[in-house]
């Protein structure tokens, strides 16, 4: 089926002309009253409009948060996942909608959003909220009248700053645990796709209390940069790339304040020749675990980005999955059949195409794809490219820098030496994947690459309970798990002494 | 940080170059570049105010352009093993903290003898 693009009529998902700050539980129009239009990459054309923030509506945001925190800090473990679940049940009443205006912003098929995105933002909620409940402090017996109790306090008011990819899920992965550890947040989202975010905001707004959620539109230079460096905030969260990664910590660093970051991969996906061994489900499985490189057209920190496939296999192996690639139907996010949607932006498709020019630069051999791709009607203005393959060597820019895009560079290893060799021979260290029918070498492989992340035999699966984060230079801190609960809170250590007896020093 | 530079490897187009300047007067001050890497607006170069960003040991100066530093973290700058960058702007606002390069414009880089962006 098809679904109605939200705002024309028929449509599940309505629209208004333009959306304000969502700040203190109120819809505030921007101190300085402008406005950006933002586009549907299916089509380049306009949804609505959004506030373009200035650093006064940032102030504005954390006085708010400032106002809700101590209220919302004391509340209790139980009134926390209450408010938790009820933000989950609310988004699962409106799943279908946040569907499609997800879809409909960044360009991700609806399929994906609708089995996916919105089910797991609706899990984590869930999940953060047993968390909390599940939450102990400890107490030490120092000696027989000493007692040294630990407690969980909330850091307070933290500074949140997400990514395009995954809008409402990124906004999920952080603020479920910063609500969780008794936190109010300050969240910018990313740039191109500030609207499904506030429409999330508009399906939360009645369950959350004012000022505990805040979020604030606009660009990075202006606002990112303002919420960064506050003083008024005692952590920021960051998810994107390299440079802002370092600034963020850098900030972080002047302030004397927490950082957590994730930014980015180049993961290896490792195919080793016993997953030919029968023609079964188990091989289908693994084909489709190469073609998951396509899974939300590319724009995924862990995207299996990098093929690596073993020489006796390559070939039939290679030609299976083809098959499958050449099978991806792209078209309208809208509609179920869809498989890959548009790029994000024109800037995500200007840099796709420019690195598969790289690539062939270099001397990468193009087995698939390698254009953008042609559409018809209304979305011949989309930002649609082909799913790609390059054939080449690891040592080439394609297979050391992240291009977030449907681009896999595939290439060939003789022995499981190699192979490691090979997957590790990367700066970034966020996912990977191995696929092998031996247990034994599966978790040897697993072990020794540098990765916070090995898929076994899956990829792109990412339920709550299973951390997420990056070693190298894919960021620091982990996510998706009770542990970040750690990276939202602070410990408070009462050292009680039971003894009436005096030290007698003096 | 490599303070000397014989050799400039960056260079920019006219375009980039009359952003640069406008950024300059309209900032009254001098601006700097570092490329990134990673996810989402990665393999752009960011640009901010000179000063904003600490460089580091880590971290090479591969030449400037009218007077604005261009840097990349050496390891980056190994694993690209490219010789030659070419700044120029294109469609779209910047993303994250970069400063956009004029109205809905952003810079990048690019591979000179390389095809341009959107071909």
């Amino acid at each position: 089926m098809k679904y109605v693009p939200p705002g024309q009529p028929g449509s599940i998902v309505s629209v208004k002309p333009r959306y304000e700050n969502f700040i203190g539980g109120k819809w505030l129009a921007p101190t300085h009253g402008k406005y950006r239009v933002n586009v549907t990459p299916a089509t380049a054309g306009p949804i609505t409009e959004v506030a373009e923030s200035s650093p006064e509506d940032v102030e504005l945001a954390l006085d708010a948060a400032h106002a809700a925190k101590d209220a919302w800090g004391e509340t209790t473990a139980t009134e926390r996942a209450a408010v938790l679940n009820a933000i989950a049940d609310v988004i699962e009443k409106n799943a279908e909608m946040l569907a499609v205006a997800e879809s409909w912003e960044n360009g991700k098929p609806v399929r994906e959003t609708l089995n996916a995105d919105i089910p797991l933002v609706v899990d984590h909620f869930r999940y953060f909220a047993s968390a909390a409940r599940a939450e102990q402090g400890s107490s030490t017996e120092i000696d027989k009248d000493t007692v040294a109790y630990h407690f969980r306090e909330p850091l307070g008011v933290v500074g949140q700053i997400i990514p395009f990819n995954f809008p409402l899920l990124m906004a999920a992965w952080k603020l479920a645990p910063a609500l969780a550890a008794g936190n109010c947040v300050v969240l910018k989202p990313a740039s191109p796709t500030p609207w499904s975010i506030l429409k999330l905001m508009e399906v939360v707004e009645d369950v959350v209390p004012p000022g505990v959620i805040n979020v604030i539109t606009g660009p990075g230079a202006e606002i990112g940069k303002a919420l960064a460096t506050n003083t008024r905030i005692a952590k920021i969260a960051f998810t994107g790339e390299t440079v802002t990664g370092r600034l963020i910590m850098q900030y972080a660093a002047q302030n004397l304040i927490p950082s957590t970051t994730e930014l980015g991969g180049k993961s290896p996906n490792i195919f080793f020749a016993d997953v030919m061994d029968h023609d079964d489900d188990f091989l289908d499985k693994a084909i489709e675990g190469l073609v998951l490189y396509a899974f939300n057209k590319g724009e995924v920190c862990t995207a299996p980005s990098r093929a690596l496939i073993h020489e006796d296999i390559y070939d039939e192996f290679m030609a299976r999955c083809l098959v499958r690639i050449a099978a991806i139907k792209q078209g309208d996010p809208l509609d179920t059949e869809t498989m890959m949607g548009p790029q994000v932006s024109k800037q995500q498709i200007d840099k796709i195409a420019s690195y598969v020019d790289i690539g062939k630069a270099e001397g990468a051999e193009v087995l698939i794809g390698g254009h953008r791709a042609t559409m018809e009607g209304e979305f011949a203005t989309g930002y649609f490219y082909e799913p790609t393959v390059l054939k080449g060597d690891n040592k080439m820019r394609v297979f050391q820098e992240e291009i977030f895009g449907p681009v896999l560079a595939v290439t060939t290893f003789k022995d499981d030496d190699e192979a490691l060799e090979i997957a590790n021979d990367t700066l970034y260290g966020l996912g990977a994947g191995v696929w092998t029918r031996d247990g034994n070498r599966a978790y040897k492989m697993g072990r020794k690459i540098k990765a916070g992340r090995v898929w076994t035999n899956c990829y792109h699966a990412y339920p709550a309970g299973a951390a997420f984060g990056g070693y190298k230079i894919s960021g620091v801190g982990r996510e998706n798990h009770a542990m970040m609960l750690d990276h939202y809170s602070q410990t408070k250590n009462l050292l009680v002494s039971y003894s009436t007896k005096p030290l007698g020093f003096f | 940080m490599s303070k000397s530079v014989i050799s400039p490897r960056i260079t920019a187009t006219p375009a980039a170059r009359e952003a640069i300047t406008r950024l300059r007067a309209a900032r009254g001050g001098p601006v700097m570049f570092v490329q990134s890497g990673g996810c989402c607006a990665g393999s752009t170069p960011m640009c901010f105010p000179e000063g904003e960003f600490i460089v580091g040991d880590v971290d090479v100066l591969l030449g400037d352009i009218d007077g604005s530093p261009f840097y990349i973290d050496k390891r980056l700058d190994e694993a690209w093993h490219q010789d030659v960058f070419l700044l120029d702007v294109a469609e779209g606002p910047p993303e994250d903290f970069s400063l956009a390069a004029g109205d809905d414009l952003h810079f990048v880089t690019l591979s000179p003898g390389c095809a341009t962006p959107g071909s």
